[in-house]
């Protein structure tokens, strides 16, 4: 089961619902996605991390072999060569490590390597286990850190996936394989507008998919009718809580002190098992 | 010379695009940029009237001609993307990148645009702006900020404003690198909460790398006194300013269900004068 | 010697465009007969790296010398691993750029401005004048 907790933008208390979820559940694991700011961990007593590197291939030119033809650079869609007078300059972080220049070169000078573009750390937190992903600064591409959180998961496990915000590629890469997601709204113009955005991506992605309204209560209820009108639940209400910010920013998941809402996401996941298991 | 200004925050939620609203009504002979392109807000708020709108394309993607390919399967092998299916490509995984039409022994590959958003021009009570909007799963969003960055600088020298105010986008990658190369100042909003820090830190390092000053705004300071004092000492350490703090009060979110920014939904709020004194000291810093 | 000169327009009476990357076009000059062509830069909408891929278009018209208002980090280097010199903190038109080329008023620098769009940077950097050793080097 791969459930993956999004939302058209960030601040709407995304992370918050992942990690609740997640430590409600017996066995869950649970995977930060966001890699361009992981903050899943910040919310939970971290044990020992293991840290791994990851690497996308990049071109490194053999100087000697290069005869200054021109063809990669023209043939780069990225712009992340360069050819000078005396040498091919490459610029890693333009590059997508498509491979491509490597098969054009005709001198056969292009050879990739290994270049470190983020982090993959793993390790146990608050008696679950925690995957988070941190792209190096300056890095543009995210999804290959992405996919090396995901590729952590096991399907025959319960995986909540911390999606990154916003309706971009990251986000695609991270909703892909998921077999439900619960895309969390707050009840203002903004969030109904940015609920909207991420709805027009969940729909033709095809994947079932719920709404948990985050600070339920403040609005004037005009999500509930867009949710209606697009035929989507709403799966779970949490209110606007002050002692639930509170527990927020000091770093407290709320269901370890308000243990009442752990049932509440042990009956969420048992809606979101039955909608799942109802569509194979 | 006309100066960029961009309200950024590191994590959303922050309370970013209500300062930019505020900052916007205080301001006079400003042109606006809603950079924050993935999920565009502003507009929520200051309802612009389109003038102009165009197509925003920014990349390729790849197209098998069914009739040519032989479904040799080489596509498939050498796409790194996993875009190619032949005879089909999935054009939400295609990077555009040309691979596959390099190495199709039969040519059957090309290349197209593809339009994914649009740019426009418009105006609002405050003055004109600059907005766009990316289609669904669409990436490269550096790009079309960058777009609205220029648009937003010659709606501003055709107004003969000298100030383009940015609502920039959250995270530190590649849009929020396209809103701030070459600007003049960056104003950070962020929140006590352990990922508001963590997030900020990140931001301040990324201004640092590009040369962009830097002011910083709390908001919701008094959630954890904690974590403020945590903020204001890193941004001591730094040499970056503290110009405002505000308040938890549910009356910011309550002027944004009324689709009103600060200055308008509560002018004599104590939010609205710590507000108003944080734009005096931004005009401040862009005139040194 | 051949010049390149970034312009928001055509030709030589045209306002100088004073980002490189994404200049409008580039105006080829011949600075002893002041005969000129221009070049539309289609670097100007690339999504990213445009700075590196108007270095390229630049390095292919053999010319010896860039005319700009400031050059970003990815640009610089390989503007000098073409050989090609950068002066910069050009204003006015392009007619003008290249006078006060002439007359020895525009520095050469060694150090970049920042990405994109160069504010002023390039300039009160590169007040050494062309000794070309740069120091402030950005740490990218
Ligand atoms: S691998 Fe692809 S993106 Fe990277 S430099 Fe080569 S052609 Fe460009
Ligand atoms: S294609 Fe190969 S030989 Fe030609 S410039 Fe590039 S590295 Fe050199
Ligand atoms: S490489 Fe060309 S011919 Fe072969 S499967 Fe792909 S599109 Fe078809
Ligand atoms: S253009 Fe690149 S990413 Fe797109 S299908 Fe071809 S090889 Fe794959």
């Amino acid at each position: 089961m791969i459930i993956t907790v999004a939302s058209g933008k960030g601040g709407t208390g995304k992370t918050t619902v992942a990690v609740n979820l997640a430590l409600s559940l017996d066995g869950a694991k649970l995977f930060d996605c966001d890699v361009e700011e992981p903050n899943a961990h910040t919310l939970l007593r971290l044990g020992e991390l293991d840290a791994q590197s990851v690497e996308m291939p990049t071109p490194h030119i053999d100087q000697d072999k290069c005869t200054l033809c021109g063809k990669c650079a023209e043939f780069c869609q990225f712009n992340a060569l360069f050819v000078g007078k005396d040498r091919v300059l490459v610029y890693p972080e333009m590059c997508h490590s498509c491979g491509g220049c490597s098969i054009i070169c005709p001198e056969d000078a292009i050879e990739e390597q290994p270049r470190k573009v983020g982090t993959l750390f793993t390790g146990e937190a608050n008696g679950i286990s925690l995957v988070f992903g941190e792209l190096n600064i300056g890095e543009p591409i995210a999804t290959s850190v992405i996919k090396a959180v995901k590729s952590r998961m096991k399907h025959d496990e319960v995986n909540i996936i911390d999606a990154p915000p916003g309706t971009a590629c990251p986000v695609i890469e991270t909703m892909q394989e998921s077999d439900y997601l619960l895309l969390v709204t707050e009840p203002t113009p903004f969030g109904l507008h940015d609920l909207e955005m991420a709805v027009n991506v969940v729909k033709e992605l095809g994947i079932p998919h719920g709404v948990v309204v985050n600070r339920a209560g403040i609005g004037d209820g005009s999500e509930r009718k867009f949710c209606e009108e697009r035929d989507i639940p709403i799966v779970m209400e949490i209110p606007f809580d002050r002692r639930i910010a509170e527990l927020y920013s000091v770093g407290t998941p709320f269901v370890e002190d308000m243990p009442e809402w752990k049932e509440r996401f042990r009956d969420l996941y048992g809606v979101i098992e039955e909608v799942v298991n109802s569509g194979e | 010379m006309v100066s960029e200004i961009a309200v950024i925050s590191g994590k959303g939620g922050t309370g970013k695009t209500t300062v930019a609203a505020a900052l916007i009504a205080l301001s006079e002979d400003t042109v606006m940029a809603d950079c924050d392109v993935d999920a565009p807000d502003l507009h929520i708020l200051l309802k612009p009237d389109v003038k102009r709108k165009s197509d925003f394309s920014s990349s390729k993607v790849a197209e098998i001609d069914p009739e040519i390919c032989i479904e040799c399967g080489l596509c498939e092998d050498k796409c790194r993307f996993g875009a190619a299916h032949p005879p089909e490509i999935d054009p939400i995984a295609c990077e555009g990148c040309g691979v596959c039409k390099l190495i199709c022994p039969e040519k059957a590959i090309s290349m197209r645009d593809r339009v994914s958003g649009y740019l426009y021009e418009s105006e609002t009570r405050f003055g004109p702006m600059a907005h766009a909007r990316l289609l669904a799963g669409e990436g490269n969003s550096g790009k079309l900020v960058t777009e609205v960055r220029n648009l937003g600088v010659s709606l501003a020298e055709r107004n003969k404003s000298n100030m383009v105010l940015i609502d920039g986008s959250p995270g530190i990658g590649c849009p929020v690198i396209a809103t701030v190369t070459g600007i003049q100042l960056s104003v950070i909003v962020t929140e006590p909460t352990l990922s508001g820090i963590h997030d900020m830190n990140r931001v301040i390092e990324l201004l640092q790398r590009f040369n962009v000053p830097g002011l910083v705004i709390i908001n919701k300071y008094d959630l954890s006194m904690e974590n403020t004092k945590k903020i204001e000492k890193f941004c001591r350490q730094n040499g970056v300013d503290v110009i405002a703090r505000i308040p938890f009060n549910p009356i910011m979110t309550r002027s944004m269900v009324a689709l009103q920014t600060m200055p308008e939904h509560a002018p004599n709020h104590e939010i609205t004068g710590i507000l108003r004194e944080a734009h005096q000291e931004i005009v401040k810093k862009i005139e040194k | 010697m051949k010049v390149c000169v970034t312009s928001s327009g055509p030709d030589m009476d045209s306002p100088i465009d004073p980002r490189f990357g994404r200049c409008a076009y580039f105006i080829i000059v011949d600075t002893d007969t002041m005969q000129h062509n221009a070049i539309e830069n289609d670097a100007a909408m690339a999504s990213g790296g445009a700075g590196i891929r108007a270095a390229q278009t630049v390095a292919s018209t053999n010319v010896e010398a860039v005319i700009t208002g400031s050059v970003g980090p990815n640009a610089h280097p390989a503007l000098q691993s073409a050989g090609i010199k950068i002066m910069t903190g050009a204003v006015g038109t392009v007619r003008e750029a290249v006078q006060k080329m002439k007359q020895g008023q525009l520095q050469q620098i060694s150090t970049p401005g920042p990405a994109h769009r160069g504010m002023g940077m390039g300039r009160g950097r590169g007040m050494g004048g062309g000794r070309g050793q740069g120091r402030g080097r950005r740490n990218m």
